[in-house]
């Protein structure tokens, strides 16, 4: 582990994200393209006094991690499309509760069974109202392995700091291709750690009333204060109610906490904007062919950029809108049949000028595809 | 029990009273059994934690003054390996109704007793869904009446006991609401041991099931549990097998425990072997 | 070098794969290049046509798939069936004689060395099979130094693999050396 330059697949890079970040607990069930995420952790673990479990199906896999958050663990479960639908009752609970967690996606084809071994990023709107009731999500993803690497210690330092379950959207071209990391020094990235409350023993501990700053400080079980954690709507101290002025104001928390925090949560990145008259708008390993395209095509003169989200959820309407006002056509690269482009088109001045290029036959969209598309908008004909 | 002076109430959260259960209903006496047990074997609060699921059994957890985990319909036992894992030192106790230990949750309980973790299994078998209002349950057996079964069940039932012994709990014990003080001993003996454990006991719902299926009213039931039920071996059973035996059926100490295992895997791991 | 596009293919067994994982990791640990592996998944591990992408590049690779390959690997005649038409125009295309029977249709340097039988009659075990490729296709086209690959080889495999995996490599890179002399 010393050498810091490796070669490895995206999933073990999402790994080495989650130990540098400090996870403790992982629990997990096995399922295609996410599988190596477990088998790494389930050697690495131990070796840092740290836990791992596979359980018996993926909704006691989020579950268990759950209830090791709740212990001070900082914990993560990964899992794919069939797996992610199973553990959306559990998730909503940590939404509820406000129990840090990270679950990773490594998406493939759906819906049901689909294609397991093939790539999709048609689990975007899952990963927001994927669990029922009104909520708010944070779920992130990434292009290439060092972001993965970074974007999993960002979910990590999201969760704590929002007290919230967040998503890696990741697909399976990004899970099992391989390519070079650098792991940074510790330090270098900042990690967060879990803000745990002051209030000493004898004095009355609120585990639901947030601070002047909107954080909660948590209490380990095991340590002093004795708490109440539940699924239903709660008061201050966590007991149930279904007081009307309870409810309320705990559903716009759970909202606020994270809409309202959106430029403090969203990150991106920018390819040629500045005078691109043609804007393409992507994420996760789509991302790639279409930075690949407008590298190639600004070297024929061609004004084309590039805005990639780092950031699926909370959406990052306004960036949208501000990067594309002064474009002629955006276009959203996406291997699902236009998740992303309906947000997208919500959040532009003109609607009618955005495009989708996807690919939705398990096979990573190419470069090609995506000129297609672009030539047809600038009038040039296929 | 007579006898003894308990002090069960330094246990309770009394702003979670009243209580949600009818007149009547058996789980209060559970309840009371196993703090009773708790107070004897003067377990510390701040290092026990109560995780249940849904229903009306699964309210237990808010009442008392543990760490409380009040979780999802089916999943307490997954939620709690998560936190016996995570840190061992934590005397997990889960309060579960017969459809949350054993329908919806049905895969997690076995699979609890398989890895044979340390968590104390309490499933109060009422044989209904009685917060929903008296749906039949994996618990209520072949010709009963309930709101989802008008012309009677045509279901078996699952034996608590059998089930757990097969799927590797290391302890496993039976009783009833009408043997209050032999629950306690039940359940104090279930949380001591070291391993998953498993305490089955009836308690009544006079409300949906046996209003629904002419059992009497509470007291009536209690009796019933009094009358049909004896202790494991008894003579009794030779005349009338129908008798549904007491008492503690496993008890290994033996067993390798999950966490102890885990640790070993800590050492393993350390010296870099894997 | 400005970019090497590389298909490996053969069959499931044939260490294709690691082959792929071999060869792109010794560009990025020891040459300081770039490299994108990816592969099919699938029942294709356990035998069927299997096909590994490999990019090597100087600047950065943004789309990791190999469309129209300059160097293209078949081990198999399936392999060379469903893959030898994608060649771009004048790539190398390496065949392992004993399998595949070249149809020459294809615009490529064909190259047909018996890698398979060298390595049975000189080593006498089919597992390093893959590494002699590796040899060989270091040997024909000096995409890197064949020291890169031992000095993977040394963190992956037990030591008392290694020599016969540097015979291995070694049958191979003559091979391909002799063949473009």
């Amino acid at each position: 582990m010393n050498n810091k330059i490796k070669f490895v697949q995206g999933n073990e890079a999402c790994v080495e994200g989650a130990l540098y970040a400090g996870v403790d607990f992982f629990a997990g069930y096995p399922i295609t393209p996410s599988t190596e995420i477990a088998e790494l952790l389930s050697k690495e673990l131990p070796k840092r006094k740290g836990k791992f479990i596979q359980m018996e199906d993926e909704i006691a896999s989020m579950a268990a991690i759950i209830g090791a958050s709740l212990t001070g663990n900082k914990v993560m479960t990964a899992t794919s499309g069939p797996g992610f639908s199973l553990k959306q009752e559990a998730l909503g609970y940590a939404c509820m509760a406000e129990i840090p967690c990270v679950i990773v996606n490594v998406q493939r084809g759906g819906p049901s069974t689909g294609n397991p071994t093939h790539v999709s990023q048609g689990d975007v709107n899952q990963a927001r109202w994927g669990t029922h009731g009104d909520h708010s999500i944070i779920a992130l993803t990434a292009s290439n392995h060092q972001d993965v690497f970074e974007m999993t210690v960002e979910a990590f330092n999201l969760a704590e700091t929002y007290r919230t379950p967040v998503i890696l959207l990741f697909d399976e071209v990004i899970g099992h291709m391989r390519e070079k990391i650098q792991i940074p020094e510790e330090g270098e990235l900042p990690v967060v750690q879990r803000l745990r409350t002051f209030v000493q023993k004898g004095v009355d501990y609120h585990p639901y009333l947030p601070r002047e700053d909107g954080r909660l400080p948590m209490s380990d079980f095991g340590s002093e204060h004795r708490y109440n954690v539940t699924g239903l709507f709660h008061d201050m101290w966590g007991f149930p109610s279904n007081n009307p002025k309870v409810v309320r104001e705990l559903l716009h928390h759970l909202v606020d906490k994270i809409e309202n925090n959106v430029d403090q949560i969203t990150r991106h990145k920018e390819y040629w904007l500045d005078d691109a008259e043609y804007i393409l708008v992507s994420y996760g390993s789509s991302a790639r062919s279409a930075i690949h395209l407008a590298k190639n095509r600004r070297e024929r003169g061609n004004k084309i950029g590039v805005l990639e989200l780092q950031t699926i959820w909370p959406f990052p309407k306004e960036l949208i809108r501000e990067k594309c006002a002064g474009a002629r056509a955006v276009i959203v690269v996406e291997m699902n049949m236009g998740q992303v482009l309906q947000q997208v088109k919500c959040a532009v001045d003109d609607p009618a000028s955005v495009f989708l290029a996807n690919r939705i036959d398990g096979e990573l969209i190419t470069p090609t595809n995506i000129k297609t598309l672009l030539r047809v908008i600038q009038g040039k004909g296929v | 029990m007579a006898n003894k002076k308990y002090n069960v109430k330094n246990y309770l959260r009394e702003r979670f009273f009243p209580h949600i259960w009818c007149p009547g209903c058996g789980h209060g006496i559970v309840l009371g059994s196993l703090l009773r047990a708790v107070e004897e074997l003067e377990l510390d609060p701040t290092n026990t934690v109560m995780t249940s699921g849904i229903g009306c059994s699964a309210r237990i957890s808010g009442y008392v003054n543990f760490h409380s985990l009040h979780t999802i319909h089916g999943r307490a036992l997954a939620f709690a390996t998560g936190v016996k894992l995570a840190k061992p030192k934590l005397n997990l106790i889960v309060p579960m109704g017969d459809g949350d230990a054993l329908a919806i949750g049905g895969n997690h309980f076995i699979h609890a007793a398989r890895r044979n973790i340390d968590i104390t299994a309490i499933v109060m078998n009422n044989k209904i869904y009685g917060m929903t209002g008296g749906q039949f349950s994996p618990l209520t057996g072949y010709g009963q009446k309930a709101t989802t079964a008008p012309y009677s069940t045509i279901d078996n039932e699952f034996d608590v006991v059998k089930l757990s012994k097969a799927a590797g709990a290391s302890f496993v014990a039976r009783s009833t609401t009408f043997h209050a003080t032999e629950s306690i001993d039940f359940i104090k003996r279930a949380i001591s041991h070291k391993g998953f454990s498993v305490v089955e006991i009836f308690s009544q719902c006079p409300t949906h099931y046996g209003r629904k299926n002419k059992k009497g009213d509470a007291a009536n039931m209690m009796e019933n549990y009094k009358n049909s039920t004896v202790p494991i071996g008894s003579k009794k059973l030779e005349k009338d097998p129908s008798l549904i035996e007491r008492g503690v059926f496993v008890d290994n100490d033996q067993a390798p425990e999950y966490c102890d295992e885990y640790e070993k895997i800590i050492q393993v791991a350390s010296k870099g072997r894997a | 070098m400005e970019r090497s596009r590389i298909v490996l293919s053969g069959s499931g067994g044939q260490g294709v794969i690691t082959a792929a994982i071999i060869l792109s990791e010794a560009a990025v640990i020891y040459e300081n290049m770039n490299a994108t592996q990816s592969q099919t998944y699938g029942a294709a591990a356990r035998g069927g046509a299997t096909r590994s992408d490999i990019i090597l590049s100087d600047s950065e690779i943004n789309f990791p798939k190999v469309i129209q390959p300059n160097i293209l690997v078949c081990l198999t005649q399936e392999a060379y069936d469903s893959f030898s038409e994608i060649i771009r125009p004048g790539g190398i295309l390496l065949v392992d004689s004993k399998y595949v029977e070249t149809k020459r249709k294809v615009d490529a340097k064909h190259i047909s060395l018996p890698m398979y039988a060298k390595v049975m009659e000189e080593i006498g075990k089919p597992i390093v099979f893959n590494i002699c490729m590796l040899g060989a296709l270091i040997g024909v086209s000096d995409i890197l130094k064949p020291e890169s690959v031992m000095k993977v080889l040394k963190t992956k495999i037990p030591k008392d693999f290694l020599e016969m995996n540097q015979k291995a490599l070694d049958l191979g890179l003559k091979m391909g050396k002799d063949s473009i002399a």
